[in-house]
């Protein structure tokens, strides 16, 4: 394997592993965020770091090749219209906006607390793809001498 | 209730301007004439139905200690229909002034939410929530304010946010110790239990606030960022930031915190009426030095806050009144002013008043709007700027303030002699221009021509009969001190 961009084969190695775990860990916090401590920013900032750790040890091209930033530009901009949508639904059912319109379930169940859950979810896609488009936009901007230097 | 479409009207506006533009900004630009004609007509309706009450709206379906509440009364509807007039303005303004910049349509999003965050400022009743929404007015501002991507543009706007988080951490610290002694965070319950507890928290508190709101309206001391930050945006932010952004984000949150939660106490009073007359003078002869078009008009605005200021600090009814009325009529001339700045710099390519010369055959629009509005903010009658300032300087020699008063005829002198300069130099100077570099468009002729027909009408507001269904609740809303835990919780 040549080694052109990126960080050390070990490195590699490591993350193809790890990512993986920091992932299934960030989406666990997300869908326990009614249950216990957590919730839809902090999965989603552990998502968007797993992100970064590819992008760390593989290097920015890697991620030009494999993701459309566009794209995850779009997931970040429909999660908030999403998020109001639930917002005004509630409006709509229960009598006030982000009222929690669907069942709540029992206790400590996973599938409890109504809307809850769901606008983890949202909050969770919204914050993660919006940190990483930012820290991947800071990465290209380095390249973009803006200002009076050209 | 009208109250949540205010925020998410906007809100929604601008993450679907995100989604929807491509290259072009044709949809961009139709989405946010259509939200922001839409929340002008809904800040009108909730202004005009609201007269004396007040209006409550609970978030989520909880009760007020528990949720987040919204609160329409005279104040909050009055301040919504400036804002969003200027708003609507402003677009208008921006559509043909905006395409000399690259990628056109994010400026609308950014603008969406800058209105976001300002309605939300004024329409919730809850201090923490204020809090929130004062970041997303501020952090969308940042982003406008370096819009041109420019050297000077981005330390202005660096200037500009390491000012505004300096102030936004003293905001959060008095929001702080707020809750540690009260246990609540809405602003009727913080005022209704403060009443209970020793004025000196009351004191502390209020000396944090009045530092961190007094670097968002930029009032003497304060005021190092807003020179920079308001000439280096583009013209039609300026607008917004000079027009609206101070007076949503420093001097509504100041009269409702130092008014509605802690009753006005009389120290403070005295300090808006120093602080407002330092404004007054010293931003005055710092405008008078100026020869950036801009820069005068930056100045200019903290020499009016500075009047806003004084009215506030007599505090008798007359004044409020007086202060009322010119935070509506700077927002009108001031947005005017610096569209004119815009189409001046857009058409000649400079802001140097010594560069401009004669400019009657070759805008003549953008001169006499100018002249207008220069008269206007100079205190000549029939402009509207002459009823506000005499109302604060009758009230002024009511209530025995005669140093302060003869302070504000200074002001007002001196605001006129900047603004001949302007019209000497700027517009009816000796070199004739016949070229020009770009058109000025009919958007931002007509944007300019509405706000300086505004200058005029603006001045029936003060006919009695109009007074009484207009500024007279707002004044009440803001006399009546503490009569606001009345109306949110005491139903």
């Amino acid at each position: 394997m040549k080694q052109t961009e990126g960080m050390t084969l070990i490195v590699k190695t490591v993350t193809r592993i790890s990512v993986w775990l920091i992932l299934l860990y960030g989406i666990y916090i997300i869908l326990h965020g009614h249950l216990s401590p957590g919730g839809g920013f902090a999965g989603g900032v552990i998502i968007a770091l797993a992100f970064l750790n590819v992008m760390l040890a593989y290097g920015r091209n890697f991620i030009n090749r494999w993701v459309n930033i566009g794209f995850l530009h779009d997931i970040e901009s429909s999660s908030a219209a999403l998020f109001l949508a639930v917002g005004i639904l509630g409006m709509a059912i229960g009598g006030g906006f982000l009222a929690n319109f669907i069942s709540h379930g029992k206790l400590y169940n996973l599938l409890s607390a109504g809307t809850i859950p769901v606008l983890n979810i949202i909050i969770s896609a919204k914050v993660s793809m919006g940190l990483f488009v930012v820290v991947w936009t800071l990465s290209v901007f380095h390249l973009d001498k803006g200002g009076k230097d050209e | 209730m009208i109250l949540p479409f205010l925020i998410i009207i906007p809100l929604l506006a601008a993450f679907l301007i995100t989604l929807i533009s491509g290259e072009k900004d044709n949809w961009a630009i139709v989405l946010s004439v259509l939200a922001e004609m839409s929340l002008l007509t809904l800040a009108l309706f909730s202004f005009f139905t609201t007269g004396n009450d007040t209006f409550i709206y609970e978030m989520s379906g909880w009760k007020i200690p528990l949720t987040i509440c919204l609160v329409q009364d005279a104040l909050s509807g009055f301040m919504l229909v400036i804002v969003n007039l200027i708003a609507l303005t402003s677009l208008m303004f921006s559509i043909s002034y905006i395409r000399q910049y690259s990628s056109p349509w994010k400026y609308y999003a950014l603008f969406m939410l800058l209105i976001t965050g300002m309605n939300g400022v004024i329409a919730t009743g809850d201090i923490f929530n204020l809090f929130v929404f004062m970041e997303i007015a501020l952090f969308a501002a940042y982003a406008l304010v370096a819009f041109g991507a420019k050297a000077e543009e981005y330390e202005a706007a660096f200037k500009y946010a390491v000012m505004g988080s300096i102030s936004s951490t003293l905001i959060l610290l008095g929001i702080g110790i707020l809750y540690a002694s009260t246990s609540t965070l809405t602003m009727a319950n913080i005022a209704a239990e403060l009443q209970t507890k020793s004025p000196q928290v009351t004191h502390w508190v209020a000396a944090v606030f009045m530092v961190g709101f007094g670097l968002k309206s930029a009032v003497m001391p304060f005021h190092a960022w807003l020179p920079d930050a308001h000439s280096s945006a583009p013209a039609p932010i300026s607008s917004m930031l000079s027009g609206v952004l101070i007076k949503a984000l420093g001097i509504y949150a100041i009269i409702r915190i130092f008014f509605n939660i802690f009753g006005a106490p009389p120290v403070f009073l005295t300090i808006f009426m120093v602080l407002g007359s330092i404004s007054i003078i010293i931003a005055s002869y710092l405008a008078l030095g100026q020869w950036d078009l801009k820069r005068l008009l930056a100045y200019s605005s903290i020499s009016q806050i500075g009047f806003i200021l004084l009215g506030l600090g007599i505090g008798t009814k007359l004044a409020i009144l007086g202060a009322v009325f010119h935070i509506l009529n700077h927002a009108i001339f001031k947005s005017l002013l610096f569209y004119n700045a815009g189409a001046v710099e857009m058409a000649l390519g400079t802001r140097d008043l010594r560069k401009m010369g004669n400019l009657r055959g070759a805008l003549p629009v953008t001169t006499s709007t100018s002249m207008i509005a220069s008269l206007s903010v100079a205190g000549l009658p029939p402009f509207n700027g002459f009823f506000s300032k005499l109302i604060i300087i009758i009230a002024a020699v009511q209530s025995q303030h005669i140093a302060y008063a003869i302070i504000a005829v200074i002001g007002s002198l001196l605001t006129l002699a900047y603004f001949m300069k302007v019209q000497r130099y700027g517009f009816h100077g000796e070199t004739v221009v016949s070229e020009i570099k770009k058109p000025v468009s009919l958007g931002m002729k007509s944007a300019m021509i509405i706000l300086a027909v505004l200058c005029v009408v603006a001045s029936i507001l003060i006919i009695p009969g109009i007074r009484e269904i207009t500024m007279d609740p707002v004044v009440s809303v803001i006399m009546s001190k503490t009569g606001y835990v009345q109306s949110v919780i005491g139903r």
